[in-house]
């Protein structure tokens, strides 16, 4: 009975109607196609964002070469361009930033993984993440009338007086600054540290904590003996991942670092960065080697970001991958 | 052991043990210390942003300097227009991407399309911002929210990708095979059996890409650039609420920093309740399907 009802829908169904659904797989085939089509286009859009940023910065490479790395002259006037005040810069400002904020994420990690009651866990890493939700350009507004008045320039001033006499506490104190970025900054890049680390921590087998407080240690021993060389790889990733976030920041870090070309090495004057020489003054680039030496700032600031990303992933990844394999031997 | 020997003993694991509660004290300040700028940001928005918060905020357009009033409605259009073009172009091939990576996580493609995800998330939103001003602005001399939604669709990728891919793979592996199965081709499986079973997963990814892209400004400063005036052309330059906020921000006038904090109130308030309800739902829909 059943068999003869399929077999008269397939009778009913006309020849060449079979034929084209057999060839293309009853839909299966231009449907595989789409998916594939999608999944290309992504890398497609990651290569062509290398390849505008590279054909685009020509003008500029060919114009000042490898120099334009370390030529501290920045003259739009007279069309010299070097970026080694925003590449100081933002590597200054980054590298404090993460000075601030790795103390405080591993912190947070080893709270909310090893001791928060599982009752806190899910809302205080929920408050935390939000922290990364909040617009870049809120933290801007904030940075720039709250956190910098109130906040980094007392410490600013306290930091002159008691350290003056070093090159990296000169005066006179200003408001905006590459100390106020850094904070800004530190504060930005807490939440994706401190997330990644924590699910560091928690890939870590169980065995490696009973087997140290077996043998007597105490537990801030065995976070900081055991788990923490353990997970050391994944946790060098999550801070790797948080520098690459604080390079390519632009919105905060242009609001408070003042946007000056200071190229004294005092973290309370204020200083520029690549992501804000690009946003000030790419509209304002008025003949092409201009815009393609900003171009050749974005290029590098893509290579930058792209080399980091690519090592945190590396190292993130090894320890997920490690973890289950030794839980089961 | 002798006595003296028993008692230096005693001295030392007393010593550990006090470092150790000391520094699990910290651990927990430090947790602590990282909640401070939340719960700052969002109290002092809501108190400097709240005085001016008014009906008219929503609908009136910018008043010049000085003048009492107007809104950002210029600002709120602006922003659905942008972040509406950028879910057009980032959603479809997102999710059907996440279907690739959720189907053949290990094959060659998988691999290369997980690590052009990464790549993706991680470029600089600036960067991205360069990225539409040369495919888009440049050939054609002028901004236009069409390159500020494209811009804004290339950072949103990557997140709709990724939580999509999480989500699909929640979707137990009995659906799939029952649908196929009943004689059921994989395209009428996607759709009706494994999309389904992962809408609301689905949705709560497309939630967070579009807070995350609402909240962006450096890339439409080279892209979409502003417009004091209404505008719903996608080829004409046009506002946005995080944009207009820097514009307001730096400004030397005390009336526009009023505006750039109520602003920020508005931009603050829909991005974290989008952040907020999708968390929501997914902490459920994990609860639900991933205690199998």
């Amino acid at each position: 009975m059943t068999r003869s009802v399929v077999a008269a829908a397939f009778e009913r169904t006309p020849a060449w109607r079979r034929r084209t659904n057999r060839a293309l797989a009853h839909g299966d085939r231009p449907f595989w196609g789409i998916v594939l089509a999608a999944a290309v286009l992504v890398l497609l859009i990651a290569g062509a964002i290398g390849f505008e940023l590279w054909a685009n910065s020509a003008q500029a490479r060919s114009a000042f070469g490898w120099a334009f790395l370390w030529t501290a002259t920045w003259d739009p006037v007279t069309g010299e361009f070097g970026a080694l005040p925003f590449i100081v810069g933002t590597l200054i400002t980054s590298l404090l930033a993460l000075l601030l904020a790795v103390p405080l994420s591993l912190g947070i990690a080893i709270f909310l993984s090893e001791l928060a009651p599982e009752w806190l866990r899910a809302p205080l890493s929920f408050l935390v993440e939000l922290l990364a939700a909040v617009p870049s350009v809120v933290y801007g507004l904030w940075g720039l009338y709250v956190l910098v008045p109130m906040v980094v320039q007392p410490v600013a001033r306290v930091l002159h007086a008691a350290l003056g006499f070093l090159p990296f506490f000169e005066g006179p104190v200003y408001g905006p600054s590459r100390l106020a970025a850094s904070v800004i900054l530190a504060i930005m890049i807490t939440p994706t540290i401190s997330a990644v680390s924590r699910d560091v921590f928690r890939a870590i087998p169980r065995g490696q904590r009973e087997a140290s407080l077996a043998l007597g240690a105490t537990q801030w021993e065995t976070i900081w003996q055991v788990l923490v060389p353990y997970g050391l790889s994944g946790i060098l990733g999550a801070v790797i991942l948080g520098l690459g976030r604080a390079l390519g920041e632009t919105m905060a870090v242009t609001m408070v670092i003042g946007n000056n070309l200071d190229l004294s090495a005092s973290l309370l004057h204020p200083g520029y960065t690549m992501s804000s020489i690009i946003v000030n003054e790419f509209t304002e680039a008025i003949y092409d080697l201009y815009l393609s030496a900003l171009i050749e700032i974005g290029l590098a600031l893509f290579l930058l970001t792209l080399v980091l990303n690519l090592i945190a992933r590396l190292l993130v990844w090894n320890v997920g991958r490690r973890g289950p394999r030794e839980a089961r031997a | 052991m002798t006595v003296a020997e028993r008692a230096a003993d005693k001295g030392r694991n007393q010593r550990r043990k006090a470092t150790s509660v000391v520094m699990l004290s910290v651990t927990g300040l430090a947790t602590a210390l990282a909640v401070v700028p939340l719960v700052w940001i969002l109290a002092y928005v809501t108190r400097e942003g709240g005085r001016f918060l008014t009906p008219e905020f929503f609908t009136s357009m910018p008043t010049p300097v000085g003048v009492q009033g107007g809104g950002v409605a210029n600002a709120i259009v602006g922003s659905a227009i942008l972040v509406g073009l950028a879910s057009l172009f980032a959603i479809p091939p997102g999710l059907l991407a996440a279907l690739y990576a959720s189907r053949r996580p290990n094959s060659p493609l998988g691999l290369a399309l997980r690590f052009g995800t990464d790549v993706l998330s991680g470029v600089p939103s600036i960067v991205v911002g360069i990225f539409a001003y040369t495919l888009i602005v440049l050939p054609q001399r002028h901004f236009s929210a069409l390159a500020g939604g494209l811009a804004l669709a290339v950072i949103m990728l990557p997140t709709v990708i990724r939580s999509t891919e999480e989500m699909l793979k929640l979707v137990p592996r009995d659906l799939r095979e029952a649908s196929l199965a009943l004689g059921a081709p994989e395209w009428k499986t996607a759709a009706k059996v494994i999309l389904p079973a992962a809408i609301d997963g689905v949705i709560t990814g497309i939630m967070l890409g579009v807070a995350r892209v609402a909240g962006e400004a450096a890339p439409l400063m080279l892209t979409s650039f502003g417009n004091s005036y209404l505008s719903t052309s996608i080829g004409e330059p046009i506002a946005a609420l995080p944009h207009t906020i820097f514009v307001y921000a730096i400004a030397p006038y005390k009336d526009w920093h009023d505006k750039a904090w109520t602003t920020a109130l508005v931009l603050i308030a829909l991005v974290l309740a989008l952040n907020v309800s999708a968390r929501l739902i997914m902490s459920w829909r994990k609860r639900r399907l991933g205690g199998r």
